[in-house]
């Protein structure tokens, strides 16, 4: 762990988030302060900024800069059939029902680096579903789009990601699904290619189409409860009745009045769906 | 009444060999005591969530594993759930953190020591008890230089005794915790 000579001080962090939002038009206010305060800590003293003038003055003038910003403080941590039981239920018991729909809509809202978009991709092709399904995969920043495009992972996840897939009830050699070249695994463009990618700020964006499940996994756990709130209310006018919301595995609903139209998928599993 | 104890918040932060130090830790502590505790322990995202039950059973806190934005409860054990590090924001209320791991370990017990003292100065106490690695040694500094209580389990009383070694070594203890002061252990968390 660094050593920090600079701690971000409360108001310091109220100055960034002005900045933010009067340059760039980035809504940071409602993230979690504690999240917040950390992750540009550890960005101050990594680019060894000797001040925290310095540091507010480059990102207020530097556009690239900005963009590191996004992408440093924003969290990009992200895995292949992350929560075995989460992935077993999927497959099991939420695929089936989608699999009634003549078109099935997913948004994976916050897709990060898009490990949990093949993921799915890799589920709805071993249900026969992958043609007749979209899935939207956005995040607030574009920079992992790029990468969720390329469909490249590192080679050195692979054995976790394999070892996800079969404890979560994938059947097949799971090395089938990509190709691997030096560091990198390459999945096969046939997953790829009922992905569409758009930048999406949950935020300040509204919604954009109606869906049958809504993936959003560790993403709201960097806002704070107002916002966690909004940001429900966006799914729920964003899902088909009886359609599904997934969230982490710490996560729940339990904050928002929006809780009364959905209900829990029988076995805990955090899967709810929408009833009214 | 409940008592006004001076520590309104204790992180106990444990690797190999530190659940046994916790289960004597825990049954000190009294239903009235005005207190919340979180418990970072280096554990893998596969093990069975049964440790909650288990510490539940020693303690006259209730014990739960945290969820994302849990507000901190007097008289409640908040577990650190595999993969996540725990934050505390200024409502004392708990984020999760699925970001990088942080000496190889998330959770951290630096995460949780430096967020705690952040917000609890000088009404946080942390333990760091056994363990093979040397996470918890930065953060204890932090919390020290905020004015938190600082315990370290004697290293000669440790099953592993690295992790609290690294304490002793690099940051100034107010107590160190042996294998009989557990009694004044009690008061201290009781003052």
């Amino acid at each position: 762990m660094v050593s920090h000579d600079i701690q971000l001080t409360d108001t310091e962090l109220d100055i960034i988030l002005n900045d933010l939002l009067e340059l760039y038009g980035y809504d940071f206010t409602n993230y979690s302060k504690a999240s917040l305060k950390r992750r540009i800590t550890m960005l101050i003293s990594n680019d060894r900024f000797p001040s925290f003038a310095e540091f507010r003055f480059k990102l207020r003038h530097e556009r690239d800069y900005f963009n590191r910003f996004i992408e440093k403080v924003t969290v990009n941590v992200t895995e292949m059939f992350r929560d075995i039981s989460f992935y077993k239920t999927l497959r099991n018991d939420i695929i089936p029902v989608l699999a009634t729909w003549p078109m099935i809509r997913i948004w994976h809202a916050g897709c990060s680096t898009g490990e949990e978009v093949y993921s799915m991709a890799i589920l709805l092709q071993e249900a026969n579903l992958l043609h007749k399904s979209l899935l939207y995969a956005t995040d607030i920043n574009p920079a992992v789009l790029e990468k969720v495009r390329g469909g490249i992972f590192p080679l050195s996840q692979m054995k976790q990601y394999s070892e996800n897939y079969i404890l979560s009830g994938g059947r097949k050699d799971f090395s089938s699904y990509y190709t691997a070249k030096y560091n990198a695994a390459k999945f096969d463009s046939s997953l790829g290619k009922k992905i569409v990618l758009a930048t999406h700020n949950l935020v300040s964006d509204s919604s954009f189409n109606e869906f049958q499940l809504i993936m959003c996994r560790n993403v709201m756990i960097y806002f704070d409860k107002p916002l966690q709130d909004r940001v429900l209310h966006l799914f729920y006018d964003s899902l088909e009745m009886l359609g599904y919301l997934a969230l982490g595995s710490k996560e729940s609903l339990k904050f928002t009045d929006i809780n009364k139209h959905f209900t829990q998928h029988e076995n805990r599993e955090k899967i709810w769906r929408k009833i009214s | 009444m409940a008592h006004k104890n001076n520590t309104a918040l204790l992180v106990i932060g444990g690797s190999a060999g530190s659940l046994a130090v916790v289960l004597k830790i825990i049954p000190l502590l009294e239903k009235d005591w005005n207190l919340s505790v979180i418990i970072i322990f280096h554990r893998k995202a596969s093990e069975e969530t049964t440790l909650a039950e288990m510490l539940s059973t020693r303690t006259a806190f209730n014990v739960k594993e945290a969820d994302d934005k849990d507000e901190l409860v007097p008289g409640t054990i908040y577990l650190a759930p595999p993969d996540y590090h725990v934050l505390i924001e200024r409502e004392q209320v708990i984020t999760l953190d699925d970001s990088e791991k942080v000496n190889f370990s998330r959770p951290s017990i630096d995460v949780t020591f430096e967020s705690a003292a952040q917000i609890y100065g000088n009404k946080l106490t942390c333990i760091l008890l056994s363990g093979a690695n040397a996470d918890g040694v930065e953060g204890l500094k932090i919390a020290r230089s905020r004015g938190a209580f600082i315990i370290v389990q004697d290293p000669a009383c440790a099953e592993i005794p690295y992790m609290p070694k690294e304490a002793v070594n690099n940051v100034a203890i107010d107590f160190l915790l042996t294998d009989q002061n557990f009694e004044v252990l009690k008061n201290i968390l009781n003052r």
